[in-house]
C-alpha cells in the first residue's frame, strides 16, 4: 500500500475523500437503460445475455443469421415507441416497418417477411392508428416485404403513450456474405452513407418545450436497396468478403456503432471530423442545445467497414443510389488502440470518441 | 456553417500555435475559469497542439460540479414530494447526491423535467395549476439573468405554483480564492467570457491588479482559446498583468447593462458553499427579501438540511488547478461518467468528465503517436 493511500486509511475517509457516494446499481429501471449507450450494454448483458447464452446471440449483430435446412436466414425485432408519433419525413409506422427491414438489410438479407404487435393506448383516435397502419402498409410496399401475421392488445389510458410497435423480420441472406462486427481489419475504411443525426433532431424539434423552427426532416427510408448495390459492386470486384461490417447507427448514433465494432473486432478506428457529413440545421441544434451529433439517432444511414482495395468502388456505387448520394469515407481502422475510436478534429487535435454512458445531457450553458 | 467554421479553422490554428511558440520563453501555468472552456480545448484536442511548456488547468466554472452536495440534497427532497414538478439543466440529473440522483428520482415516479429555458417553467405552471413547479436556478453570472426572469415574471403574473431553488455562484471570489491559496501555481487566466459578456470584467481589474496576473477575457471556439493563451503570455513573457479581451466581438468592459440591472432586483451577494471547496465569502447570489416568496427553501422547509463534506477531495483540488483529474486513483476506473464519483465527472462541462469522454485516460503518448500518424 503507498503512503498516500495509508496516509487516507488513516484520516479514515476512505480512498476517494469526501466524494459522494456512487450510484452503482439503479434499483430501478432508468431512462438510460435505454440510451444505447453503457447503461443499455450493461443490461443486455447482465439480465438478458447472461441467461440465454447461446454461439448466435453471443454474436451480439443486429440480427441473427440461422442456417436451417441449407438456407441462411436472418432474423431480428425491435421495439417502437417514438414521441410524437407523427413527425416530418416520418411517422411510428413508417419507422417500424424500415427499422425491421434495415437490421435485416445490414445483415446482407433480402428482407421478406414481417410480423407486427401492437400495444394501442385506450383513447387513441382510430384514425390516427389507420393513418400509422397505412404508412406501413406503404413503407411494407417500397421495401417489398409481406406483412404476414400480427397481434393487438388494449391498454388503459395512461398505461402506455399512444402506440408501441414491435415488428420481427425474417430475411434470405441469398450469397456468401460474412457480414459481422469481428470482422474489422487494420487498413480497412469506414463509410457512411450521408448526413448524421437528421432524425434524431427532428424528433427533438417537435418535442414540447422545445419546438424550432426548421425544415429538417427524419432520414427514415428503407436500406435493403442501398445495401443490396454494395454488396452487388462487392461481388462484381470479386471480393464479397470485402464488405466487414454494415450497421445503421439509429439509437446512440454513428459514435456507439463505431465503438462497438472496435470492440468486437479489437482494432482502433480513427475518424476525420472534417469528412463527417452533418447539415446546418443539425449542427446548429447541437451546439445550441449541448449535444453531440455522433450520438444523435439515425433512422436511414448506414455505416460500412470494407476492405481498402475495395472501398472507392463501393462508395461509387453508394452514391449512385438514391439513399447515397452523399456517401462519404469517413475514416479508417487501425490497429492501437484496439477497442478505440479516435477522431482528427477539425483543428488538428485528435481526441476519442467514446461510447455514450446513457442518455446524452443537453449542456447548462 | 457561419459563426462557427471560421473559429474552428486548422490553418489559422497553426498559426496562433505557432506564434505561441516563438513567444513563449519559459514554462507557464494558464488556468481555463470556465467549464465550457474545458470542454472545448479536450473536444477538439486544443491541449495536444500547445508547446510543452503551455499547461493548462482546469478552473472552478462548471456550475454543476461546484453546487454543493446539501443543495443537491435539497433538489432531491422537493423532487420527492408529491405534487412538484422539478425542473432542471439537463446535467443536473446524473449528479449523485447523499442518496441517489435525480434520475432514480423520476424512475421512482418523481415528476422531473428538463427545461432548457428558466421561462419554461412559467408554461408548465400554467399548465399544472394543481402542482408546484420548482426550478433549480444554478450557475455562474451566465444563467443568472435568465433565471432572475423567472423570478421577476413568477411575481410580476401573480403565480403562486413557481418556486426557484437557489444556489448561484459568483467567479471573481473564486479566482480570489484560488490567487490566495498558498498551493497556488496558476500565474494567467483565462477569463469566463460568457460571465463577462453579462457582467462586464471591471471587477477583474482590481484581482489582475492586486495578484500582479493576467487575465484574458476569452471565448470558447479554439482559436478564441488559442488566441487568449497567446495574449496571456505575451503579457507574462512582458511582465505585464492586465485585463485584456480576446471576445470583443460579444463582449465590452461594462456587460449587458438590461442584465445586470435585472439581476440586482431579484438577486443580493450572499456567502455560498462551494462543493469541494467550502463556503467562499460572498461568492454567490440569494434572493432578495421582496422575493422569498418564492424561494423554493422556504416553501418546502429544506432550509435545515445540512450536509457536511469532509475538507480533502480531490474533486475540490482540481477545481482549484492545484490537481489534474489523472492524478485521481480512481479516474477511469472506479470512477467513471457512468459512475461518477465526484462531480467533476458527472457534468460534460467538469474536468473529470471532459478528459474522460476525450480520452485523457489514455496515455498522452499514445495520442500525440497517433495525431502524427494520422495527419
Amino acid at each position: 500500500m503507498s503512503t498516500k493511500e495509508e496516509e487516507r486509511e488513516r484520516e479514515n475517509l476512505g480512498p476517494f475523500g469526501s466524494c459522494p457516494l456512487p450510484i452503482f446499481d439503479h434499483p430501478q429501471i432508468v431512462l438510460g437503460h435505454g440510451s444505447g449507450g453503457k447503461l443499455s450494454a450493461e443490461l443486455i448483458e447482465k439480465v438478458f445475455v447472461s441467461r440465454f447464452r447461446n454461439p448466435t446471440l453471443d454474436k451480439m449483430d443486429d440480427q441473427a443469421v440461422l442456417e436451417i435446412g441449407g438456407t441462411r436466414l436472418a432474423f431480428t425485432t425491435d421495439s417502437f415507441v417514438v414521441t410524437p408519433i407523427f413527425f416530418p419525413g416520418g411517422d411510428i409506422g413508417a419507422l417500424a416497418v424500415n427499422g425491421t427491414v434495415n437490421d435485416l438489410a445490414v445483415g446482407g438479407a433480402k428482407p421478406l417477411y414481417l410480423a407486427a404487435a401492437f400495444i394501442l393506448e385506450e383513447g387513441l383516435p382510430a384514425a390516427d392508428l389507420a393513418r400509422v397502419v397505412d404508412s406501413m402498409a406503404i413503407a411494407a410496399q417500397d421495401a417489398g416485404v409481406q406483412l404476414v401475421t400480427g397481434d393487438t392488445k388494449v391498454v388503459n389510458r395512461g398505461k402506455g403513450d399512444k402506440v408501441f410497435i414491435t415488428t420481427t423480420g425474417i430475411g434470405h441472406v441469398n450469397r456468401a456474405t460474412q457480414l459481422s462486427a469481428d470482422r474489422a481489419q487494420p487498413g480497412d475504411k469506414i463509410l457512411l452513407s450521408g448526413s448524421i443525426g437528421d432524425h434524431g433532431i427532428t424528433i427533438l424539434s417537435q418535442r414540447d418545450g422545445l419546438e424550432f423552427e426548421s425544415a429538417l426532416e427524419s432520414d427514415c427510408a428503407a436500406l435493403h436497396g442501398l445495401v443490396a448495390a454494395m454488396l452487388d459492386e462487392a461481388e462484381a470486384a470479386g471480393n464479397l468478403a470485402g464488405v466487414r461490417v454494415m450497421r445503421d447507427p439509429t439509437r446512440g448514433g454513428v459514435a456507439t456503432v463505431l465503438n462497438e465494432i472496435a470492440q468486437r473486432s479489437r482494432a482502433g478506428m480513427v475518424l476525420r471530423e472534417n469528412a463527417i457529413p452533418v447539415r446546418d440545421t443539425v449542427r446548429g441544434a447541437c451546439e445550441m442545445l449541448g449535444l453531440d451529433p455522433l450520438y444523435v439517432a439515425n433512422e436511414g444511414k448506414l455505416v460500412a467497414v470494407v476492405a481498402k482495395e475495395i472501398a472507392d468502388r463501393v462508395l461509387a456505387a453508394m452514391r449512385r443510389h438514391r439513399l447515397g448520394t452523399d456517401s462519404c469515407i469517413i475514416g479508417e481502422v487501425i490497429e492501437q488502440p484496439a477497442g478505440m475510436v479516435l477522431m482528427k478534429t477539425s483543428i488538428g487535435g485528435t481526441r476519442v470518441v467514446d461510447v455514450l454512458f446513457g442518455e446524452q445531457l443537453p449542456r447548462i450553458c | 456553417m457561419k459563426y462557427l467554421d471560421e473559429y474552428r479553422s486548422g490553418d489559422i490554428a497553426a498559426k496562433l500555435v505557432e506564434r505561441i511558440r516563438r513567444v513563449q520563453t519559459r514554462p507557464w501555468v494558464i488556468m481555463e475559469v470556465c467549464g465550457g472552456q474545458t470542454h472545448s480545448i479536450v473536444k477538439h484536442g486544443i491541449d495536444h497542439l500547445l508547446p510543452k511548456g503551455v499547461e493548462l488547468v482546469h478552473g472552478p466554472g462548471c456550475p454543476v460540479c461546484v453546487t454543493p452536495l446539501e443543495m443537491i440534497d435539497k433538489a432531491h427532497a422537493i423532487a420527492r414530494q408529491p405534487d412538484v414538478i422539478f425542473c432542471s439543466f439537463g446535467d443536473m440529473l446524473r449528479v449523485p447526491g447523499s442518496d441517489g440522483d435525480l434520475f432514480s428520482i423520476k424512475s421512482q415516479g418523481g415528476d422531473v423535467r428538463v427545461v432548457y429555458s428558466p421561462l419554461d417553467c412559467l408554461k408548465i405552471a400554467k399548465a399544472n395549476p394543481d402542482k408546484q413547479v420548482v426550478f433549480f436556478a444554478i450557475g455562474f453570472e451566465t444563467t443568472a439573468p435568465a433565471n432572475a426572469m423567472l423570478a421577476w415574471q413568477a411575481r410580476g403574473g401573480g403565480m403562486t405554483n413557481v418556486s426557484l431553488l437557489v444556489s448561484h455562484v459568483l467567479v471573481p471570489p473564486a479566482i480570489e480564492a484560488i490567487l490566495s491559496s498558498p498551493e497556488n501555481r496558476v500565474q494567467g487566466f483565462l477569463g469566463p467570457g460568457h460571465v463577462c459578456a453579462v457582467v462586464g470584467y471591471t471587477e477583474y481589474e482590481p484581482l489582475a491588479a492586486r495578484f500582479h496576473v493576467p487575465i484574458v477575457i476569452t471565448g470558447f471556439e479554439p482559436l478564441d482559446i488559442l488566441e487568449g493563451v497567446l495574449m496571456v503570455i505575451e503579457q507574462l513573457e512582458q511582465g505585464r498583468a492586465e485585463v485584456e479581451n480576446q471576445y470583443s466581438r460579444v463582449l465590452d468592459r461594462g456587460g449587458n447593462r438590461p442584465a445586470q440591472d435585472l439581476m440586482g432586483k431579484v438577486f443580493e451577494v450572499s456567502d455560498r458553499k462551494w462543493r469541494g471547496v467550502g463556503t467562499i465569502p460572498e461568492s454567490g447570489f440569494r434572493l432578495r427579501d421582496e422575493f422569498r416568496g418564492f424561494d423554493a427553501e422556504h416553501r418546502f422547509r429544506v432550509t435545515a438540511i445540512a450536509t457536511m463534506e469532509p475538507a480533502v477531495c480531490i474533486s475540490g483540488q482540481i477545481l482549484q488547478g492545484i490537481k489534474k483529474p489523472h492524478d485521481c486513483p480512481a479516474f477511469g476506473t472506479e470512477c467513471t461518467p457512468q459512475r461518477p464519483l465526484g462531480a467533476t465527472m458527472v457534468s460534460a462541462e467538469g474536468a473529470c468528465a471532459a478528459y474522460y469522454a476525450y480520452g485523457r485516460h489514455l496515455k498522452d503518448a499514445d495520442l500525440v503517436t497517433i495525431g502524427e500518424d494520422g495527419r
